[in-house]
């Protein structure tokens, strides 16, 4: 393990900042996102939750997808994936929750057939993680069996009040630690063990500690279905989207064409499945009320994405949805409604 | 380059058939004039007008042709619309095949077939019949029950009348829903006529149509003694990408796209019913 002075942190990020783009929470205009580091700006590592989460690193809320261009008859598609040649770079800070999100996409994105635009930008990154050592009220990692004291990544780090730790997991992660070794210097596992400890213990007594999930599994999935209390549940929804598009694992989108005075343009965009044009057809929509659409956005994360992927839940309790909901809907009070006993 | 599959093909018309007042069948291939890429009877291809839009459809053709593709489409809205007004020589994009397509080559072989179809529905079902004729000793007996709203609704009536009722131990049923002039068939809904032929319980059948067709007809050859796990039909719910990323065509955890279009109706009953 090797650790930096976190007065030098500024140092650190120039160093990688010299042969990497360097995405990293920045606070601007009152709210804080990844953005792209400079000397100046205000990194604010310490914000758990990003208003967007990094998975617009990887997939863009919105981008282009091709272009065409006609000539009397003849069509062509100009591919654009490779406009720009992307440098490598590193996403710094990412927090446990988070880093697992980037877990669930990858097993949508990298599966068969691969979506390029995602893999190229996966494979150009870095991801440094941090653990969290301050979680807040609406955070419930640990129900999902996230450790959000020792995130995975190609690097993990730790901060306190006087170093940033660091500890390289992976091959990429190695390569980093070696263009910015000279700024390192060995130690800091005690510090590490005991941020953990201490983090653990404010873990526990969060609000959502306890959240009981058995219930929610594909066997069950039919009986969750048909269960009653969506319809209270779904009352207040809007269908404003705000929870899917918060989501740092909500995955759907759109896809579009635009029309410029060099051509059509395809893009994709991100998209919501508590819209009610989201699966509107010519002869008919398949989730016609306010409830259909509510109870997809739920079944999806904690049923059917399990269920088409070995268990693995899609909501990673970040906790992003609790806090931006304007009706103070949120995942939690599903998991409490529908889990299992214990959340009684 | 690396391939991705949202990047389509160019296609180039070459046919254009007008089957009913709001149904044309395109015959597309490619830049080349080869057929674009091969499937299995069932699966689907995503065509497209750039700076309009991207729509789901069958491959009607039979992957036995080895020359071409064809798609039968149903005029209902901007993208039908624009693809409707397109002359021969046109080009579009094409991308595909996606799904999963009918067991042809597992449970389908040797059996005794049923084909139901209603309307459009019609375009999934030519490609397995005409995949079941070009391999003929590899299946039983087949049974075709074709309906639409009038004698000027049914698609492919040419190939229907010229082809399909010449074919050895191949029988074909075609009705209409309402009277018409200078139609001497048969009368009256699909479902109805379905129970009143009699059919054989023990044939596999395939069902393909409007969802109410399906419901009643379903219902119907239940009734006769069909058994639901040798029914198979096919779901269309809204479709952007094609291939189980987007989010949009799941029913329950089966991705329409991806573990459909075709289903058992076993299958079916374990989703919830939501399509
Ligand atoms: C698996 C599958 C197979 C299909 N096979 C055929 C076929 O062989 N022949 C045929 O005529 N039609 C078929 N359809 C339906 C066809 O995709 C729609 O009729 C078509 O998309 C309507 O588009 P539109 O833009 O003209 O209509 P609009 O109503 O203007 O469409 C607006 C938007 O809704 C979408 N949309 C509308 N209806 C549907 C629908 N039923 N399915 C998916 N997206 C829809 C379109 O993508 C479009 O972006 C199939 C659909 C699916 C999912
Ligand atoms: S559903 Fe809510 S808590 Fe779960 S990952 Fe998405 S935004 Fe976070
Ligand atoms: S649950 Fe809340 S945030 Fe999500 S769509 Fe409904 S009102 Fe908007
Ligand atoms: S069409 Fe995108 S998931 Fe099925």
């Amino acid at each position: 393990m090797f650790k930096i002075a976190k007065e030098r942190l500024n140092e650190l990020y120039s160093k990688i900042a010299e042969t990497f783009g360097l995405f990293i929470p920045i606070k601007k205009g009152g709210e804080v996102n990844y953005h792209v580091w400079g000397e100046g700006k205000e990194v604010s590592l310490e914000t758990l939750k990003t208003v967007k989460s990094p998975k617009n690193a990887f997939f863009p809320q919105s981008e282009n997808l091709m272009k065409f261009k006609t000539e009397g008859k003849n069509l062509e598609i100009i591919d654009v994936r490779w406009d720009k040649t992307e440098k490598p770079f590193v996403m710094f800070g990412v927090k446990a929750c988070d880093y697992k999100a980037i877990e669930v996409l990858d097993k949508v994105f990298l599966a068969d057939p691969v979506d390029t635009y995602y893999q190229s930008r996966r494979e150009a990154t870095t991801i440094v993680t941090l653990a969290c050592s301050r979680p807040e009220e609406s955070c419930f990692c640990n129900a999902f069996g996230i450790d959000a004291t020792a995130p995975q990544g190609d690097v993990t780090t730790w901060l306190d009040g006087e170093n940033l730790y660091w500890q390289a997991n992976t091959q990429k992660g190695e390569a980093l630690t070696a263009a910015v070794k000279e700024l390192l210097t060995e130690g800091g596992e005690e510090k590490v063990e005991a941020q953990k400890a201490s983090t653990k213990a404010i873990m526990e007594k969060l609000p959502f500690a306890s959240l009981d999930l058995s219930r929610f599994k594909p066997e069950n999935l039919n009986e969750l279905f048909e269960d009653p209390a969506w319809e209270s549940m779904s009352e207040a929804c809007l269908g404003c989207g705000t929870c899917t598009f918060v989501c740092p694992t909500c995955q759907c989108f759109d896809i579009r064409d635009f029309k410029t005075n060099e051509g059509v343009i395809r893009y994709r965009c991100w998209d919501s499945c508590m819209y009610s044009d989201f699966t509107l057809m010519a002869h008919g929509n398949s989730r016609t009320t306010q409830m259909q659409r509510f109870r997809q956005r739920f079944m999806h994360k904690l049923v059917y994405y399990p269920s088409q992927n070995d268990g693995l839940y899609s909501c990673v309790g970040c906790g992003r949805c609790v806090n931006k909901c304007p009706q103070k809907l949120n995942i939690v009070k599903v998991i409490k409604t529908l889990g299992g006993k214990n959340n009684d | 380059m690396i391939e991705e599959t949202l990047i389509p093909k160019i296609g180039v018309v070459t046919d254009i058939r007008k089957d009913t007042p709001d149904v044309k069948t395109f015959r597309v291939v490619g830049t080349d004039g080869k057929k674009l890429f091969k499937h299995m009877p069932g699966q689907c291809a995503m065509v497209s007008i750039p700076g309009v839009g991207e729509c789901m459809f069958s491959i009607t053709s039979s992957p036995t042709n080895e020359e071409y593709m064809e798609f039968s489409i149903k005029k209902c809205g901007c993208v039908t619309e624009v693809i409707h007004a397109l002359e021969v020589g046109a080009q579009i994009t094409v991308r595909g095949p996606y799904g999963k397509n009918f067991p042809v080559e597992e449970d389908f072989k040797g059996k005794d077939l049923l084909f139901i179809a209603g309307g459009i529905g019609l375009a999934p079902l030519r490609s397995v019949i005409n995949y079941v004729r070009h391999y003929r000793k590899n299946y039983g007996k087949v049974v075709i029950v074709y309906g639409a709203r009038s004698k000027d609704d049914l698609v492919d009536i040419d190939e229907i009348q010229n082809e399909w009722v010449n074919e050895p131990n191949m029988e074909v049923y075609l009705t209409i829903d309402r009277p018409q002039e200078g139609w001497d068939g048969h009368v009256g809904f699909v479902p109805a006529y379905v129970k009143e032929l009699g059919l054989d319980p023990n044939m596999t059948a395939v069902l393909c149509g409007p969802p109410i067709m399906i419901k009643f007809t379903l219902a119907g050859l239940l009734e006769l003694g069909f058994e639901k796990s040798r029914v198979y039909t096919t779901l269309e719910l809204r479709m952007k990408c094609g291939v189980g990323k987007c989010g949009r065509c799941n029913v329950g955890d089966k991705f329409v796209c991806k573990d459909g279009p075709v289903f058992r109706m076993t299958e079916l009953d374990e989703l919830p019913d939501e399509y």
